[in-house]
């Protein structure tokens, strides 16, 4: 092969691995890098006239947070609904509401059920994310005085449908997190 | 899997502390958004200088953007011209041909047009744009249609500006900060452009629907005139938009109006243009008018 392997595992990547510890920096700021950028997506090459992409940047907070339950803390929605408002175009504070208040849920729905499954876990998502849309919509409504809930279908469907990709991305973006970089 | 235990820390009063404080924060913040959304439901404008901030930082990346955007559409319009290259050729020149025909006629009636208007004294009242930018986002997440513009106050842009790109009406300008500003686009249900009909004049207005179609509502109730491929155009009433951008083509008549598509898609747009608000403009030509129209009959001012 002239073309070298691509290694399919960001732990390949590093080669040492004795006496090496994981970034702090990383291994802290990449979830919360990661769900700004997603916030950011709305400065994106796409100028839509109709809401057509998912809530990228909910579907990574909720994927970290059923990925590593205590790695965010619960007040995250405060700081980072903040920061998505300045860029959704919503009503400012409607993030901060919501992205609260699916903490909070999740916080509840970790105790009410004692097992874990892809299945429940996309459940749980798009029960979320059908909230988090309605809810949005309404407070966009308010601020419009139009209603506006059907315009969310076609995007309801879309991130259903692309929450376990989104998942799948955030644990990739998980192993990258704890590549041993720091030499102890 | 079984869930976590992490959130049971066991005998540490400061864990269990921490893990309070944090519930109690989470609350709050509820709470306190609670409290922000009200706030920027009565009054939309409260936090803009944090929207024109984030902006700001936000501004290379949407620019790189943008230009990824039109360099991604001339290199598939590129692959598409070289396939159709020989059709396109007979049919440009069928064109071209016609267009000649068309600029004779054209040129005949522009002179005949300057000719009354000069019989008029009707001063044509020239808008110069104010600014010519990029468009380097979209709120293409919300319910809400906003786009951000790269330019902003540094280039005299004020809010209540339209913005138009070469096709037909984009939206008009709500924000600014200092080198972006935020364009309200006409697909939202909070931006009603009056239009009238091009081909008669009837007057109408446009209210975004928010889903990428507008809704066309009649001013004059009744029997709905209205027709499929009916073309919609500013027509200057309120004077925020100069009269004669197309706004709206009809695509679906009902009982009191009609659904219909945008005549300008704002993802089509390399280039937008910041227009001035109209008003100044119309009251100038009125005055002109006057003036040229001379003295009213009961009136012994001076001419």
């Amino acid at each position: 092969m002239i073309l070298p392997r691509i290694t399919a595992r960001p732990e390949d990547l590093v080669r040492n691995r004795i006496n090496r510890a994981p970034s702090p920096l990383l291994a802290v700021g990449l979830p919360w890098a990661s769900v700004m950028l997603a916030s950011m997506v709305s400065f994106s090459p796409i100028i839509a006239s109709a809401p057509v992409l998912p809530p990228l940047a909910f579907m990574v907070l909720l994927a970290w947070r059923m990925l590593r339950p205590s790695l965010l803390p619960v007040w995250i929605g405060l700081p980072l609904g903040a920061w998505d408002d300045l860029f959704s175009g919503q009503p400012f504070g409607s993030a901060i509401v919501l992205w609260s208040a699916a903490m909070l849920a999740m916080e509840v729905i970790d105790a009410r059920f004692l097992w874990r499954g892809f299945v429940q876990d996309w459940l749980a998502g798009s029960a979320l994310l059908a909230a988090y849309l309605l809810l949005s919509s309404t407070f966009a409504s308010f601020a419009t005085g139009y209603p506006l809930p059907l315009s969310i279908g076609p995007q309801l469907l879309l991130s259903v449908v692309v929450f376990p990709p989104v998942t799948r991305v955030v644990a990739l973006l998980d192993r990258v997190r704890l590549l041993p970089l720091r030499r102890l | 899997m079984a869930r976590s235990q992490d959130r049971r820390p066991g005998f540490s009063r400061r864990a269990q502390y921490g893990i309070f404080t944090g519930y109690v924060v989470a609350v709050l913040g509820v709470v306190a958004g609670v409290v922000l959304l009200a706030v920027s439901l009565f009054n939309p404008g409260a936090f803009s200088f944090a929207r024109a901030a984030a902006a700001e930082v936000a501004r290379p990346m949407g620019q790189a953007g943008a230009e990824t955007r039109v360099a991604s559409q001339g290199l598939f319009a590129g692959i598409a011209a070289y396939f159709n290259a020989g059709r396109q050729n007979a049919e440009l020149s069928r064109e071209v041909a016609a267009a000649r025909a068309n600029a004779v006629t054209m040129r005949a009636m522009e002179g005949e047009n300057r000719r009354l208007k000069a019989l008029l004294g009707i001063i044509d009242p020239q808008a110069r744009p104010v600014a010519a930018a990029r468009l380097i986002g979209s709120t293409s997440a919300s319910a809400r249609r906003f786009a951000v513009l790269s330019v902003g106050a540094n280039q005299n842009l004020r809010p209540g500006q339209p913005v138009r790109s070469g096709s037909g009406l984009i939206g008009r300008v709500v924000e600014v900060g200092p080198n972006t500003a935020r364009v309200l686009l006409v697909t939202d249900p909070d931006n009603v452009v009056p239009v009238r009909r091009a081909s008669d004049g009837l007057p109408a207005f446009v209210q975004g629907g928010s889903n990428g179609r507008i809704e066309i509502r009649m001013i004059n109730m009744g029997v709905n005139p209205l027709h499929k491929g009916d073309v919609f155009v500013t027509s200057g009433s309120g004077g925020l938009y100069p009269p004669g951008i197309p706004v709206a083509v009809a695509t679906e008549p009902h009982r009191d109006g009609a659904v219909g598509h945008l005549a300008s898609d704002p993802s089509d747009a390399d280039f937008v243009i910041v227009l001035p608000v109209f008003q100044p403009a119309a009251v100038a030509a009125l005055e002109a008018s006057q003036k040229a129209a001379g003295p009213a009959p009961g009136d012994d001012g001076e001419p």
